[in-house]
């Protein structure tokens, strides 16, 4: 028997622990949200009804499993608020991922092209205000936003505007925040690939009498493919459910389904709806979600 | 060669303003929280005014010592918990179920927090668990180590194998080979891992709110409570020293890494 496989007969006991962990309190946790999103509410303490009685024995089992509805499901697929809610989420999450694939791409391909030793210095650069925190990046940007805040300060000192101009509750404000604080993420993975890249592959091209914009286009562009694929699902996925960015920085008269879903459990206090809420949007996300762990699972395990 | 040049001024200037915009928005921030006018936007001068004032706001530093103590309790076994994970995924035979282990590893990192936090309320309600200091930090636990599988995997990913195996052929133990020989080399990826952990912990909003219970806030929930009702001077100081305490964990974690002298491309997205 080689020394590898010695090796790897132990190292795979390794994995008994994080996985009870997470089957625990990843993989349990889902079946109890659908359990909750076929009950309906109750004034109680939880606040829902039936709850599962498993000492009850077998008859009180078979009455609380006859009491489970999909009425929450009809509910969310009749009632206007959340059809608009599921829509918005989705229509601003493909806008804001084509954004920042417009802003962090010329940044991350800016970083790919500096000497070696710069590139270094570029990633941490890029990397360190992933690290501060989300809600605090958030509120610099209200800080800044707001109506005698700096940027209006700014715009009307160069008297490009006349008065201030609202910022504040705004979808442009939202997706200042979104591309904000989302970047990072966006402009990681593309530079990866475009730091691996075969460079001469680019000058073959350009000796080959391609004008630039064609060598991106035909060579650069195709080539980065995966990095635009995991940045643009590293960014999608968690937008859609986006709830502190909207909350802080959008109006309040159109809400994210992730909004929506806070406000049924926090305000309403009705569980049964928030946990089918979070069952459509897992639903919905579940191709997405299962590309990125295709993705993730080759660059992590591929090259060995 | 004009063309090469135009095209890095071009790199430059994105690089430039990608930084600034990536930046100018803190920088700001941290000056105004050295302001001493009550406005927000007006600068009175200098002054370390709104720093006493959140010295003496007893219930923000509670949800302080609350975030530490669940960033350092939830960091640390995320951690082993992570590190662990990442060895049997790239070091160990297949095992059944192994698809379904790293597909639990890396959802959680770009699933939504509403659902993440979401489902474990609804755990710990049908648990009965008592909700505060301890379910915060399952829950952030849980989110975490994935993050640590993922930096520590990369980084064993990069490494050579055929060091492990060469200790094993001069008679240590898998064990023993491990402790000897793997770990000192991982060691800067897992201490960045911790640091990772720590620092999304710290900085959880959305998780936190769905899993602590009543009177166990954390710093997070307080300051979105008060952002909630405008912007407030103080804000802008306690976001000032949580920006300065992230920044000496990221120049620890930066130093440790650079001790490390062989230092593999680091192929992890974070």
């Amino acid at each position: 028997m080689s020394s590898r496989r010695i090796f790897a007969r132990p190292a795979r006991f390794a994995a008994i622990a994080p996985y009870l962990w997470m089957a625990l309190f990843f993989l349990v946790p889902f079946g109890f949200v659908l359990k909750i999103s076929l009950s309906q509410t109750a004034i109680a303490q939880p606040p829902y009804e039936p709850v599962f009685d498993l000492t009850a024995g077998w008859e009180a089992l078979k009455t609380a499993l006859a009491a489970l509805s999909i009425d929450n499901f009809r509910l969310l697929i009749s009632d206007d608020i959340y059809v608009f809610a599921y829509a918005r989420s989705l229509i601003v999450a493909v806008t804001a991922t084509a954004l920042l694939l417009l802003i962090g791409y010329p940044i991350a391909y800016g970083m790919a092209r500096l000497p070696k030793r710069w590139q270094a210095v570029a990633m941490v650069l890029v990397i360190v205000p992933f690290w501060t925190s989300f809600l605090i990046r958030i509120y610099a940007w209200i800080n800044i936003l707001q109506h005698d805040g700096l940027l209006n300060q700014i715009l009307l000192a160069l008297h490009l505007v006349s008065q201030p101009v609202v910022w504040l509750s705004t979808d442009s404000a939202m997706y200042i925040g979104i591309v904000y604080s989302y970047l990072p993420f966006m402009i990681l993975p593309l530079y990866a690939t475009l730091a691996k890249m075969e460079r001469a592959l680019e000058e073959a091209a350009g000796d080959l009498g391609a004008p630039p914009w064609q060598v991106f286009w035909l060579v650069t562009f195709p080539l980065s493919l995966p990095g635009v694929g995991a940045g643009v699902l590293l960014c999608f996925i968690p937008i859609v459910g986006e709830f502190v960015i909207p909350d802080l920085l959008a109006g309040s008269n159109s809400l994210m389904i992730g909004q929506t879903l806070w406000l049924e459990f926090f305000t309403n206090k009705d569980w049964p709806v928030a946990s089918a809420a979070a069952i459509v949007l897992l639903v919905m996300l579940l191709l997405p979600l299962l590309l990125y762990e295709r993705l993730q699972k080759r660059q992590l395990e591929q090259g060995r | 060669m004009r063309k090469l040049s135009r095209l890095s001024r071009f790199n430059i200037a994105s690089l430039a303003l990608g930084l600034a915009f990536l930046y100018l928005p803190i920088l700001i921030l941290v000056i105004y929280s050295f302001n001493a006018s009550r406005l927000v936007t007006v600068w009175g001068g200098w002054s370390l005014r709104w720093y006493h004032e959140f010295f003496n706001d007893r219930a923000m530093i509670e949800a302080a010592w609350m975030s530490l103590r669940v960033a350092v309790s939830s960091a640390t076994i995320a951690t082993l918990l992570g590190t662990l994970a990442a060895v049997a995924l790239s070091r160990g035979e297949r095992f059944r179920g192994r698809t379904l282990f790293s597909g639990m590893l890396y959802a959680p990192l770009v699933m939504p927090e509403v659902i993440t936090g979401l489902s474990l309320l609804l755990l710990f309600v049908a648990l009965n668990a008592e909700r505060g200091f301890w379910t915060v930090t399952i829950a952030h636990t849980t989110l975490t180590m994935c993050f640590v599988a993922v930096v520590v995997q990369s980084r064993l990913g990069s490494l050579d194998r055929s060091l492990e195996e060469a200790a094993m052929d001069l008679g240590c133990d898998p064990v023993r080979a491990f402790v000897a020989v793997t770990l000192p080399l991982i060691a800067p990826a897992i201490v960045a891992g911790w640091m990772l952990a720590f620092t999304l912990s710290l900085d959880d909003l959305v998780i936190a709110s769905f899993t602590t219970g009543p009177g166990s806030a954390t710093l997070p929930i307080r300051i979105y409570s008060e952002v909630r009702l405008g912007v407030k001077p103080e804000i802008n100081a306690i976001c000032t020293l949580v920006i300065a305490l992230i920044a000496v964990v990221i120049v620890i974690a930066s130093l440790v890494s650079k001790l490390s002298s062989s230092q593999g491309e680091s192929a992890a997205p974070l």
